[in-house]
């Protein structure tokens, strides 16, 4: 059987890559709250704020693991899969990845050591300072894999010499047109996984009864924290849509099922893209809107996907992608306002908003994900937009060759995922210290009651 | 002559070198783990809780700097190496997240996970014998060159052993400390077997490498690589076999004679490479990326490898001694 290498590196790059996103998008926003946990508990010496610190700082250890695994991955795929990217784009990407590992990826790995082990060997003043490091270490990790992608999403600041990319001003390509809004909208996005996570499992604990106060801090700052980043995304997002149309059209198009050019478009809020007849069937449209939102101008003109022929992505896994990707933001929009009403009126969650908060856990790893494709997908066929189209760069092993691995890939991260969701459920269902503390005091009281 | 790539090439030596010795001690008690009982493997990965993540790391500074300075050189290598590599990623991947799971998962999968733990450890240091010795072949597909793969990947897992077993002789006492001393002594021996043959093997197998070492007068500048690793070789030896120096507890002192095996054999490599980075294939002026990449990752190296140097040194300091039972809350 034949199988083409080109598809199947690319299926095994984008299995790689989702499989590792989920884990640094929990790290670097968990981090941060850990750091606050750790900060409450330096402030106020309220001990519950440092239970609250050492149930999820094991959670993080263990994200952190998989975040660090399938990173070594990744950095080894861009040679064994996509040795032309290294060959022509090598002078810009190199550095950029070489200086992650520098600055962050050490600092990340050296001192959440201490964040773990380290209570009894050091002050609670280096302690605190291990916590910000690492959450600093790991934002600094994004910060200069987003610049990179963001440079591939819309190179500035090079020029081609013989076919390889040659650096022209680094400050233009760290800090490259779409990098701000990318960075900005990931940071954000990482903070609302990590919201939705340690609320959604205080949420479980709290119905399964195993929760003490450390876990309502947690449920609340989750629950804050996520009311008020949801809308700041929505409008980040809104930004980082205004920067794509202006230099990757042809993606906007994709996402908004735009086949002409035309002024005044409509919103297609649903329907079904058919690429072949260059029609979105059944389509659900608000007149006037996806310009409204673009251009911020009623009759703003939007480009079409006709134009770009050969040169755009493909429609309908963008065009899903991206609703999927809304649906949810909304969605953890509203529910992060309904609890945080609850809280202000009733002190406390009632089961109904547990069970919501619980089912939502993971409901930023959705959102990451379809984000992530929308923009990925979206940028095809290109790797780098406008200069080097992903099909020239892979490496021609046999597809057989790429199958085998990716069979093996395929096994170990669905393992692996079972694996953690299901350890993360256990490590839920363990008492809150302070319960556990409370049910022997009680035990002992009721045992002198008895004598 | 640019100095640029010998700058790099020489930092990506040193991550590499760093990576043997500290990744190497916790490969090698992943391989060590299913000769010990329950209790002692709880004690074996204690003590190398704190380090271990850091320690992987250098692995990735490593190809780091290939990404970096020499990106040809990284798509060829690593395309050549396809299978291996991918080998060693998923052993690496097992080995790095079992490690975590098998202290949080249900009690009832514990051990599933200590044998992942091993199978992972033994993999990945196989695949990167395998990685090693036929990049010193210099990729290519001959019997020779691959039977040369085969007896470094079966070589390489020793030396981590050797160092798994020096780790445990610093960081633990009592019967653990014994039973390491007790393992040293089993495959010290192997060790020694592998460092011989394919000091030989080496030369006969890439005329390329015979050139270089043996014509005067350069042989005799040579000559204190082999010296200086055959004697460490026999300090290791000797403090493994003397039950007084051992229970002075100079164990230490067995990782101190790996450490200069190590450093020595990185220089004996580096040596029969220069300076090609692909033996015969490329130069490193020929894989380097562009001057002012390397200038840029120059500035960044300089500055940041120190500091990578001087917090390890701090966080060994911190958990340094030998350990009690680690857990996350004392």
């Amino acid at each position: 059987m034949d199988f083409d290498p080109l598809l199947l590196s690319r299926i095994q790059f984008a299995l790689n890559i989702s499989f590792h996103i989920l884990f640094p998008t929990i790290t670097i926003g968990l981090c941060w709250l850990l750091l606050f946990f750790r900060i409450r508990f330096t402030q106020t010496r309220d001990i519950e704020w440092e239970y609250a610190y050492y149930f999820w700082v094991k959670i993080f250890a263990l994200t952190f693991a998989l975040g660090v695994v399938s990173g070594i991955t990744m950095s080894f795929q861009f040679g064994t899969n996509w040795p032309g990217f290294m060959e022509k784009a090598g002078n810009i990407a190199g550095p950029m990845l070489g200086y992650e590992v520098l600055t962050a990826f050490f600092l990340e790995a050296s001192f959440l050591s201490i964040m773990l082990f380290g209570k009894n060997r050091v002050s609670n003043k280096v302690h605190l300072l291990a916590t910000s490091v690492v959450a600093v270490g790991t934002s600094m990790s994004a910060f200069w894999i987003l610049s990179l992608n963001s440079w591939m999403q819309t190179p500035d600041g090079y020029t081609v010499i013989d076919g390889v990319i040659h650096i022209e001003n680094w400050m233009e390509i760290i800090f490259n047109p779409s990098f701000p809004y990318r960075f900005a909208h990931m940071l954000t996005a990482s903070l609302l996984t990590a919201s939705f996570l340690i609320a959604g499992i205080s949420a479980w604990r709290a119905r399964k009864k195993v929760d003490g106060p450390a876990t309502w801090k947690v449920i609340r700052t989750g629950v804050f924290l996520a009311a008020i980043l949801a809308p700041v995304q929505i409008l980040i997002g809104d930004l980082h849509g205004l920067n794509s149309l202006e230099h990757q059209p042809a993606k906007v198009a994709a996402i908004e099922g735009v086949w002409h050019t035309q002024q005044g478009a409509p919103l297609t809020l649903f329907g079904i893209p058919d690429e072949e007849k260059q029609t979105t069937h059944y389509a659900v449209k608000i007149p006037k809107l996806a310009s409204l939102i673009l251009t911020h101008e009623l009759e703003g003109e939007i480009k079409g996907l006709s134009d770009f022929v050969g040169e755009h992505p493909p429609v309908t896994p963008v065009f899903w992608a991206f609703r999927i990707m809304v649906v949810v933001g909304l969605l953890m929009m509203l529910v992060a306002w309904f609890c945080s009403y609850m809280i202000f009126r009733q002190k406390t969650l009632k089961d109904f908003s547990l069970r919501i908060l619980s089912w939502m856990t993971f409901s930023g790893w959705v959102a990451v994900l379809a984000g992530w494709y929308v923009t990925e997908i979206g940028r095809q066929p290109w790797i780098v937009t406008g200069i080097l189209r992903t099909s020239d760069v892979v490496a021609d092993h046999s597809g057989g060759t790429v199958l085998t691995t990716l069979v093996a890939y395929s096994i170990l991260y669905a393992g692996l995922l079972v694996s953690y969701v299901l350890t993360l459920r256990y490590m839920s269902t363990k008492k809150a210290r302070s319960l556990m503390a409370m049910q022997e005091r009680q035990k002992i009281d009721q045992l002198d009651g008895a004598r | 002559m640019d100095w640029l790539p010998i700058f790099f090439v020489s930092v990506m030596g040193f991550a590499l070198l760093m990576y043997t010795i500290l990744d190497g001690y916790d490969l090698g008690i992943g391989i060590l783990l299913p000769l010990a009982s329950d209790s002692e493997r709880d004690e074996m990965i204690a003590t190398i809780g704190p380090f271990w993540d850091a320690n992987e790391t250098w692995i990735v500074l490593g190809i780091g700097v290939l990404l970096m300075a020499f990106p040809m050189a990284h798509g060829l290598v690593l395309t050549s190496l396809y299978m291996p590599v991918a080998v060693m990623l998923i052993a690496l991947t097992l080995r790095g997240v079992a490690f975590d799971f098998r202290v949080k998962a249900k009690t009832e999968f514990k051990s599933t996970w200590t044998w992942l733990f091993f199978i992972g450890s033994i993999a990945a240091s196989m695949a990167q014998g395998w990685m090693l010795g036929s990049y010193v072949m210099g990729l290519r597909d001959t019997p020779l060159s691959l039977a040369f793969s085969i007896a470094i990947s079966l070589m390489l897992p020793c030396l981590y052993i050797m160092h798994g077993v020096a780790w445990l002789l610093v960081k633990t006492d009592g019967d653990l400390y014994y039973k390491a001393a007790r393992w040293g002594r089993l495959f010290i021996a192997p060790l020694g077997l592998g460092l011989f043959l394919i000091s030989i093997a080496t030369p006969i197998a890439s005329a390329e490498i015979a050139e270089k070492w043996f014509s005067l007068p350069e042989a005799i500048g040579l000559l204190p690589i082999p010296i200086t690793v055959a004697m460490a070789y026999l300090v290791a030896l000797w403090v493994l076999r003397s039950p007084k120096i051992l229970a002075a507890d100079y164990g230490w002192i067995v990782f101190i004679a790996l450490i200069v095996i190590c450093v020595m054999s990185t220089l004996g490599l580096g040596y029969s490479i220069f300076p090609d980075v692909v033996i015969g294939k490329l130069t490193i002026w020929e894989a380097a990326a562009s001057r002012d990449s390397l200038k840029f990752a120059f500035v960044g190296t300089v500055i940041a490898v120190p500091c990578i140097f001087i917090y390890t040194v701090f966080i060994y300091r911190v958990f340094a001694g030998k350990i009690k039972m680690l857990s996350y809350e004392s």
